[in-house]
C-alpha cells in the first residue's frame, strides 16, 4: 500500500495546511501517531480513578529531578574542598538557586510519600498477582534505587548533617559480614571521607542510579502498558480512556504535589512579609549546614525523617553491639524485603492477600511508630513540663541519682521513691531531648555564621570554608572557651538572667567584657572586686589588691571619683576599647594615674614608669591581644602573675618536646573572641 | 487468578470508535477535560524548567570588574635595550566562591629604550584565539604557538598571520617610586578591532 493510501486506510483523515501536511509527513516517516495513539488511548476498566494517580505522580516527580538535578550538575562541584562552596553559591548567589535547590530537596521527599502510596494502593489492590508479579518486583527494585539516591543525595552539600549521616549510613554497611569492610571502602572510595567519597556518591547520585532507574522504569512502563491498568474491584463504572479521563487526574495530582512543594519553599517567605521582615531569598528553601568538619562533635545528626525509623529501630538492638546492629541494619530489613518479594505469591493462598495487605500496614505502622517515638525522645523538652519534675530534679542533683541515697532523703517512703525514681527516667529523657535542641541551635547558628563569613569580599579561600571557619574567633572562641578556660572562668553578661548562679559556680574571674570601661569599672568597686565576678573566688581574694580596692579607692580624699573615672577611661584605652565619651577626656590623666608610684604604679608597672616586674600584672597594653594572649600562654610569667599565680595553666607553654595544650592560634583565637574581634558584615 | 483486563491493546480501542460523537455535551466535557489536564501538567513543570534556566543564565549577569593598574615590576628590571621581557601580572582573582589573593593571572611583555623610562606593555595573549605569544629568541620575534601567527617586536603583525591585528598594547604608567604599572585588560579575539571585554 502507498502511504496515503494506508493512511486513508487507517481512518486518518488527510490534513490541509502547513502544519498538517507536516504532521502527515512526520507520521509517514516516523509513524509517531500510532506511539501517541497508543501512549494515550489505553482503556482504563471502570473508568479513571484517584488511587491510580500515584504512578504517574511518581513519574513527574521523577523527571522533576532530572530537570532541576541537570541544572543543579551546571553549578556544583564535588570535592572536599568545593561540595559545600559549591552548594553555598547555588543557594545564596545564583539567581533562582535557592528556588532549584528547594524544588529538588523537597520533591526528592514528596518522592518518598509517593512510593509508600503507591505501593500502598498496589497491596491493598492485590495489583502484584499474575500476570503482574514480575512488574511488582521491578516496583520494589526501583522503590530501592530511589531511596539510594535519596541517601547519597544526602552528603552530597558536605555539610556537618549530610557528612555524619553519611558516616553512620556506610558504617552499618561495613557490619555486612564478609563483603563489609571492601564494601564500605569501595563506597566511600577509599579508607577516608574526602573527595573520592563526594565523587563517588556523585557518580552514583547522577549516573549509576538514575540510569539504572530509567531501564527498570522503562521495563515497569512497557509491563504496566502489556497487562494493562489494574482496575479496582468491583466495576461499577463504565470504562473510560486514559486520555485525558485519567491524564486529568494525573496532571491535577503532579499540579497538587508541586504546589505543595511551593508551599513549603515560599512559606517562610510569606511569613517573613506578613510580620514586615526583610526575605533573604538563600534562607528558603533547602537546608544548608555548617561545612563538614571530622574534628568537630555534631550532637545534631541524624538521617533526613524517612531513615528516622530505621535510626530508632537500630536503638532497640543498643547494647547488643554489632550483632545488633547487624541484625537491626540489615537482617530485619533484609526480611521485610523478602517477604514483600513473595507478596505476589503469597497471594495465591487463601488468607494470602489478606495476609499481604496486613503486613503492608502493619508495617506502615511500625515505620510511623518508630518515626513518632524517635521524633518524641528528640522533642519531647518542647512539651513535658519541666518544673514538675522540680522535686526530682533537686532530689537527683542531691543524691547524685543514688537509690540507696534516695531512699534514705525520702526516710524509706516506698511509694514515693518509685515516683520519683520514675520521674528521673522522665528528666533523664527530657534532658537529652535539651541536648539535642541545644546541639540543632548550635548547628544552625554554625551554618549562619559560615554562610556570613562566606560572603566576606574576600571570598572563601582555596583551602575551603573549613579553613575560614577554623580561623574564626565567633565560630570557635566559645568551644575553645568552654573546653579551656569554662571550668574556672565564667564568661556571662552580668546583665543576664541566669548571671548570679552561673558566676558564683565559678571559680576565677567573669570574662565577659574583659578589657572593657565596664569590667574596669567593676573591679574598682569595693562591693564588687571580693566577688565572683572577680577575685572572690580565687587565692587573690585577700591580695593586695583586694584591699587596695577596699581601702584605698575608697578614700574620696586620695582617690576622688574624677580619678577613678580617668583611670577606667586608661585601662579601656589600653585595652583598645571603646572609652565611653563622657570620660573620654581623662585617658591621659587616668594615665599618669596609672604610672604614679603613690598610685597604681606603686605595684603595677605601666609604659616605662620604673616599677619592677613582678609584684604585680604589667599594666603596659593590659587587656589588648598581645597581653591577652601573653597571659593565656604563661600567667607565671614575670610580666603577669608571677609565682603568684592562682591555679591558672600555662596553656602556650610545655616541657621541651611535649605539645603545649592550646596551639599559638587556639590561643589566638580565644584572645580574638573575648575581644570581640571577628569578622562582621557591612550593614546595608 | 484470572486475568480480567489482560492484555486489553490499545489499538483495539480507538476514541472514534466511541459513542460521543452523538452526544455534544460529553464532546463537550471531554474537551474540557482535555484542556484542563494540559493546563495542569504545563502547570505543573513550569517551576523546575523556570527555576533551572533561571539559575542557569546566572552568568550573564556577572560582569568583570572594572580593570585597573597594577604594579608589574620594577623599572630597573626592565634593561633598557629595547627588547622585551616577560613578567607575570599578580593580582587578586575571584574564582565564583573562591577568592585567591595576589595570584599570577597573565603575563605581559615590557619594554623600553636606552635611557627611556617609558615603557612598552604587549599582552601575551593572543589577539587570535587567545593563546599565550612566545618570544622567540632565535628569529626575534613574537610567535604564536597555536596557529603560528607572528608579531614583531614592536607587536606589529608579520603577514602571513591568522591574527586579525596587532598585539594588544597595554596602558602603562611609571609611577614615582619606579614600579611599573599595567593597566590589565582583555579584548575581544578574533576580530580586527581592539574592543575590551566586557
Ligand atoms: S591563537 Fe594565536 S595564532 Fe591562533
Amino acid at each position: 500500500m502507498s502511504r496515503p493510501a494506508a493512511r486513508a486506510a487507517s481512518g486518518q483523515p488527510s490534513r490541509k495546511g502547513v502544519f498538517g501536511r507536516l504532521a502527515d509527513f512526520l507520521d509517514d516517516r516516523t509513524g509517531y501517531r500510532a506511539v501517541v495513539h497508543e501512549a494515550l488511548y489505553e482503556r482504563v476498566p471502570g473508568g479513571a480513578r484517584w488511587r491510580y494517580v500515584w504512578g504517574s505522580t511518581l513519574v513527574f516527580a521523577f523527571m522533576t529531578q532530572v530537570i532541576t538535578g541537570l541544572f543543579l550538575w551546571a553549578n556544583y562541584s564535588p570535592s572536599a574542598q568545593t561540595a559545600w562552596e559549591s552548594v553555598y553559591y547555588i543557594q545564596h548567589e545564583v539567581a533562582g538557586g535557592w528556588l532549584l535547590r528547594g524544588i529538588h530537596h523537597f520533591m526528592a521527599q514528596a518522592m518518598v510519600v509517593l512510593l509508600a502510596l503507591h505501593l500502598l494502593q498496589v497491596v491493598i489492590d492485590g495489583a502484584y498477582r499474575a500476570p503482574r508479579e514480575v512488574n511488582f518486583w521491578l516496583g520494589l527494585v526501583l522503590m530501592m534505587l530511589v531511596l539510594g539516591m535519596a541517601l547519597t543525595g544526602y552528603l552530597l552539600p558536605w555539610d556537618q548533617k549530610g557528612y555524619w549521616a553519611t558516616i553512620v549510613a556506610t558504617n552499618l554497611a561495613g557490619i555486612v559480614p564478609f563483603a563489609g569492610p571492601s564494601l564500605q571502602q569501595l563506597v566511600i572510595g577509599g579508607p577516608e571521607y574526602g573527595h573520592h567519597t563526594l565523587t563517588r556518591f556523585f557518580a552514583l547520585h547522577a549516573g549509576f542510579l538514575p540510569a539504572t532507574l530509567v531501564m527498570f522504569l522503562v521495563v515497569h512502563l512497557a509491563l504496566f502498558r502489556k497487562h494493562g491498568l489494574h482496575a479496582k474491584r468491583p466495576i461499577t463504572k463504565p470504562d473510560a480512556m486514559f486520555w485525558p479521563d485519567q491524564v486529568l487526574k494525573d496532571a491535577v495530582a503532579m499540579l497538587a504535589v508541586m504546589a505543595v512543594i511551593l508551599g513549603v519553599i515560599l512559606m517562610p517567605a510569606l511569613r517573613a512579609m506578613l510580620a514586615g521582615e526583610v526575605v533573604h531569598l538563600g534562607h528558603l528553601g533547602a537546608e544548608l549546614g555548617a561545612p563538614a568538619d571530622p574534628s568537630l562533635p555534631y550532637a545534631a545528626a541524624r538521617p533526613e525523617w524517612y531513615f528516622l525509623f530505621l535510626f530508632q529501630f537500630l536503638k532497640v538492638f543498643e547494647g547488643w553491639g554489632a550483632t545488633g546492629e547487624f541484625f537491626g541494619a540489615i537482617v530485619v530489613p533484609g526480611l521485610i524485603m523478602t517477604v514483600m518479594a513473595l507478596m505476589p505469591i503469597v497471594g495465591n493462598w487463601r488468607l494470602g492477600h489478606r495476609f499481604n495487605v496486613a503486613f503492608t500496614l502493619a508495617i506502615l505502622a511500625g515505620v510511623g511508630l518508630l518515626t513518632a517515638m524517635a521524633l518524641n525522645e528528640d522533642y519531647s523538652a518542647l512539651w513535658v513540663n519541666r518544673a514538675s519534675l522540680a522535686e526530682a530534679e533537686k532530689l537527683h542533683d542531691q543524691t547524685g541519682g543514688d537509690a540507696a541515697k534516695l531512699v534514705a532523703a525520702l526516710g524509706g517512703d516506698n511509694a514515693k521513691v518509685a515516683a520519683i525514681k520514675r520521674q528521673w527516667k522522665t528528666l533523664e529523657k527530657v534532658r537529652r531531648s535539651q541536648a539535642y535542641l541545644d546541639a540543632v541551635k548550635l548547628a544552625e547558628a554554625d551554618a549562619a555564621r559560615a554562610v556570613e563569613l562566606a560572603g566576606r569580599p574576600e571570598r572563601i579561600p582555596p583551602a575551603g570554608m573549613l579553613e575560614l571557619v577554623r580561623r574564626d574567633p565567633l565560630s570557635q572562641g566559645p568551644r575553645l572557651f568552654a573546653q579551656h578556660c569554662g571550668s574556672c572562668h565564667a564568661h556571662v553578661d552580668p546583665l543576664a538572667p541566669d548571671a548570679e548562679v552561673v558566676i558564683a559556680k565559678s571559680s576565677a574571674a567573669n570574662l565577659h567584657g574583659f578589657g572593657s570601661a565596664d569590667w574596669m569599672r567593676g573591679l574598682l568597686d569595693a562591693n564588687q572586686v571580693a566577688g565572683p565576678a572577680y577575685f572572690g573566688n580565687t587565692a587573690h581574694k585577700e591580695g593586695d589588691m583586694v584591699s587596695f580596692v577596699r581601702d584605698d579607692l575608697t578614700d574620696e580624699a586620695t582617690w576622688p571619683k574624677g580619678d577613678i573615672d580617668a583611670v577606667v577611661a586608661a585601662m579601656a584605652a589600653e585595652a583598645g576599647r571603646p572609652v565611653p565619651q563622657e570620660i573620654a577626656g581623662l585617658v591621659d590623666k587616668g594615665r599618669e594615674l596609672v604610672a604614679a608610684s603613690d598610685r597604681c604604679g606603686g605595684c603595677h608597672a605601666f609604659r616605662g614608669n620604673g616599677t619592677d616586674l613582678g609584684a604585680a600584672p604589667d599594666l603596659t597594653g593590659w587587656g589588648g591581644r598581645d597581653w591577652l594572649v601573653g597571659i593565656i600562654t604563661d600567667p607565671t610569667h614575670e610580666r603577669f602573675y608571677g609565682d603568684q599565680n592562682d591555679r591558672m595553666p600555662s596553656f602556650g607553654k610545655a616541657a621541651e618536646g611535649a605539645i603545649p595544650p592550646l596551639s599559638r592560634e587556639q590561643i589566638d583565637l580565644i584572645a580574638d573572641w573575648l575581644r570581640g574581634e571577628w569578622y562582621r558584615p557591612a550593614q546595608h | 487468578m484470572a486475568r480480567p483486563h489482560g492484555n486489553n491493546s490499545a489499538a483495539s480501542v480507538r476514541p472514534d470508535d466511541r459513542s460521543r460523537g452523538a452526544d455534544p455535551l460529553a464532546a463537550r466535557r471531554e474537551f474540557m477535560a482535555k484542556v484542563v489536564a494540559l493546563a495542569c501538567g504545563g502547570l505543573a513543570t513550569i517551576p523546575p524548567v523556570v527555576a533551572g534556566l533561571w539559575a542557569f543564565l546566572d552568568p550573564l549577569r556577572r560582569t568583570r570588574g572594572a580593570a585597573s593598574f597594577l604594579s608589574v615590576a620594577d623599572l630597573a628590571a626592565i634593561p633598557d635595550d629595547g627588547l622585551p621581557r616577560q613578567f607575570p601580572v599578580i593580582a587578586d582573582r575571584v574564582d565564583a566562591w573562591t577568592g585567591f589573593a595576589a595570584e599570577p593571572v597573565g603575563a605581559v611583555y615590557l619594554s623600553r629604550e636606552q635611557g627611556s623610562r617609558e615603557v612598552r606593555a604587549l599582552s601575551a595573549t593572543c589577539p587570535h584565539a587567545g593563546c599565550f605569544i612566545d618570544l622567540e629568541k632565535a628569529t626575534q620575534c613574537f610567535r604564536c604557538p597555536c596557529h603560528n601567527s607572528s608579531f614583531t617586536l614592536d607587536g606589529n603583525i608579520v603577514n602571513p598571520s591568522p591574527s586579525p591585528r596587532a598585539m594588544d598594547e597595554l596602558e602603562c604608567r611609571v609611577g614615582g617610586n619606579g614600579q611599573v604599572e599595567v593597566k590589565w585588560q582583555k579584548y575581544r579575539a578574533g576580530i580586527a578591532e581592539k574592543v575590551v571585554q566586557g
